[in-house]
């Protein structure tokens, strides 16, 4: 029951020339790692190290603390410098593991040791994917081990690994999906055990054909998995976007993917799946983009997880170009990414990219706000079919009942697609998360 | 003449008709009221603010008379309006300490800098969900006027990149400390005269790194203050209000100047 696109959307220019044909290198980064204790959606994790302590790569320097939470395990080895509050690259001061890097990634004893996952019963695969701390790598952070054992595994019908990248600049899945096109399909067969009524379904935007033959090489042999190569569109990659297409079915208010029958993976999440159980290996690294104009090697890396990102923009990626000015640096592409007011900050396990945007991209995304023109460009192209233009009017109006109970603004997935469109360049997603922000506020009160 | 006394006698008998049903009407869908709810309203400001966190003034007056709130509910009367709805309560009167909001923050336009330069909604709020902060220091004044916005009593200004209260027009409503982001505003008892105008947590040197106008939580004041009243904690002067006497001891030594008669 495929269609062959979601509603709405819009085009905006992938820019994804500057890295898309780079190899992936490893990164081994060389400054001090730092782990912030809430990569995750849910409870942060809680410590199990203390200052002073040895640790080897690999091994698990904070516990999931309650149901919705995940391990952290150290990506290097070193000593504990400090457990105290850092920023992140949200923003936000968060309590954080510092650790003393030593250079030498020593890991721990048993990693890399190969298991046959069909030997593995479910719950045995679930204990594996908990304790290597894996949570869903695209952006979101959900932990895998709960989004893997939904109340009716027995009713999924898809399981999606999303090699989608709808955003711009990104193009680490892309390198993930042509260079270990056997690991992802291995993960996603991994996660079939788990539901026996599923099929296995990559969906890839067609404007990666390498990476489309390599996962339908990969997936040649193998029975009960396919690949779905979609238009591109963004957001492709949203959850309900992918639902649409794939289960041909939209997401009503309150649905989660697994009430369609879904399950919805990133593809990084699911090689880290394939490595965990299969290779004992814990969350250590994941593939990361740094992209955009000013810098002056764009690439594609393998990095450990807690890099600063001043390392990867100024080590692995060569730096800015030479006579251009970094204006902008965003944690994450142009339509979802957050701009950043400094590079001393570590990547955590959601992060994928660092775009680095020069002068003339800046300004060309800054022009002057107007009023708005009532044009309803917005409405048409809003993914989840609201309507961005009444709600901003409700928002500014402080009207949040209206916002909230007649507009249904609190489904809005921030993609920014309203933004991108509005020829009065009115700043709708930003108005929209703050609206958001504010009726949770007063709800937990 | 015939046709007068008919249509004279039908108009009569109508009247009476609809005389009796509003004479029933008003019986039967008669509403008890507490004549108390007016005389509680009567001594309300009336201004529907929201400060007590009810509809307006005469939800909170029938709260007050349901004995859901107390006769203080409304954070912006005064004393005497207080007094004489404890009156109609039939309770003892309480002592209510007026207060003014108070901006933590001097690090206006000339104390600190720009760190990066925002393009977005003017509110705090918005910008406060960017993350980090626009100017140099990480707990200062944003500058858009989330405060100014929601006060009712034009009492509070932004100049020179940071809000100030001014305190003849301010209620002490504290609508604009919930609206406030970055919790800098204060309710401060009326009738004090020092308070500190900072709010950063960090260390000294890094103070002033970012601004010229920090708290560099060198304690001079504490030693000061003959009356325990002044504390540091966390690298930062706090005040407290139930032992300070307002001798200004502790603003004429303080080293950044930051502790201000309000």
């Amino acid at each position: 029951m495929s269609r062959k696109t979601f509603w709405g959307g819009v085009h905006p220019n992938d820019q994804k020339e500057f890295s898309r044909d780079v190899p992936y290198q490893v990164y081994l980064p060389k400054g001090e790692m730092v782990f912030p204790l809430n990569q995750h959606i849910g409870k942060p994790a809680k410590p199990v190290v203390q200052k002073g302590d040895a640790v080897l790569a690999g091994q698990l320097i904070a516990e999931a603390d309650g149901f919705v939470s995940a391990n952290i395990v150290s990506s290097c080895s070193g000593t504990v410098k400090d457990i105290k509050p850092r920023r992140t690259v949200m923003g936000t001061m968060a309590l954080s593991i510092i650790i003393d890097n030593d250079g030498q990634f020593t890991p721990v004893q048993g990693i890399g040791a190969k298991t046959d996952y069909t030997t593995l019963s479910g719950q045995e695969i679930l204990a594996r994917i908990k304790a290597a701390g894996i949570v869903g790598l695209g952006g979101a952070g959900f932990p895998t081990h709960v989004k893997l054992a939904p109340k009716n595994a027995s009713e999924i019908k898809y399981v999606i690994a999303n090699g989608a990248e709808c955003e711009p600049y990104i193009t680490c899945d892309d390198q993930l999906m042509r260079t270990y096109a056997e690991e992802i399909v291995t993960g996603l067969k991994i996660m079939l055990t788990l539901f026996p009524k599923a099929e296995g379904v990559i969906l890839i935007e067609q404007n990666k054909p390498e990476a489309i033959e390599a996962m339908q090489k990969a997936c040649s042999a193998k029975a009960n998995v396919r690949v779905l190569a979609v238009p591109v569109k963004y957001p492709q990659g949203g959850e309900r976007s992918i639902i649409s297409v794939v289960a041909g079915r939209e997401l009503k208010l309150g649905m989660l993917p697994a009430d369609a029958g879904c399950v919805v993976d990133n593809v990084s999440t699911v090689r880290a799946v394939y490595r965990a159980v299969c290779e004992s290996e814990p969350l250590m690294e994941k593939g990361f983009t740094v992209s955009g104009d000013a810098v002056a090697h764009p690439c594609n890396l393998m990095i450990r997880i807690g890099t600063s990102c001043r390392e990867l923009v100024e080590e692995a990626a060569g730096g800015i170009k030479e006579g251009m000015e970094a204006k902008k640096v965003l944690c994450g592409g142009p339509m979802m990414g957050i701009a950043m007011a400094g590079l001393d900050v570590p990547v955590n396990k959601s992060n994928n990219a660092l775009t680095v945007l020069g002068e003339d991209e800046v300004e060309l995304a800054e022009p002057e706000m107007t009023s708005c023109l009532r044009c309803g460009r917005c409405n048409q192209v809003c993914p989840l079919g609201l309507t961005p233009q009444m709600m901003a009017v409700a928002a500014e109006r402080k009207n949040y009942e209206r916002y909230e109970k007649k507009l249904y603004g609190l489904e809005c997935i921030a993609c920014g697609s309203c933004t991108y469109i509005c020829p009065a360049k009115r700043p709708l997603m930003q108005l929209f998360k703050q609206t958001k922000a504010e009726i949770m506020a007063a709800k937990r009160k | 003449m015939q046709g007068i006394i008919i249509a004279t006698l039908v108009v009569a008998v109508i009247g009476l008709i609809i005389g009796i049903a509003l004479v029933a009407a008003g019986k039967t869908f008669h509403v008890e009221t507490d004549e108390r709810v007016d005389r509680v309203r009567e001594n309300l400001p009336g201004n529907n603010c929201g400060a007590c966190g009810y509809a307006g003034c005469d939800a909170v007056a029938d709260a007050i008379v349901r004995g859901e709130a107390p006769v203080d509910a409304c954070p912006v009367n005064s004393q005497e309006a207080v007094k004489k709805i404890s009156t109609v309560m039939g309770v003892k009167s309480v002592e209510i300490v007026k207060k003014v909001a108070f901006v933590r923050c001097a690090g206006d336009c000339d104390s600190t800098s720009e760190k990066c330069n925002y393009v977005g909604i003017n509110d705090c709020r918005a910008a406060a969900l960017a993350g980090i902060s626009i100017w140099e220091c990480d707990y200062g004044c944003y500058g858009f006027g989330s405060c100014v916005s929601v006060c009712d009593y034009d009492a509070i200004h932004v100049k020179n990149g940071v809000a100030i209260v001014d305190k003849e027009k301010c209620m002490g409503c504290g609508k604009c400390a919930a609206a406030c982001p970055r919790k800098l505003i204060e309710l401060i008892p009326e009738g004090k005269k020092v308070a500190v105008r900072c709010s950063n947590h960090d260390r000294g040197p890094d103070v002033k790194k970012v601004c010229s106008a920090g708290c560099i939580g060198c304690k001079v004041c504490m030693k000061q203050c003959e009356h325990e009243a002044i504390q540091v904690e966390g690298n930062l002067a706090h005040i407290d209000y139930e032992k300070c006497v307002g001798c200004e001891k502790c603003a004429e030594k303080c080293v950044a100047k930051i502790i201000t008669e309000l």
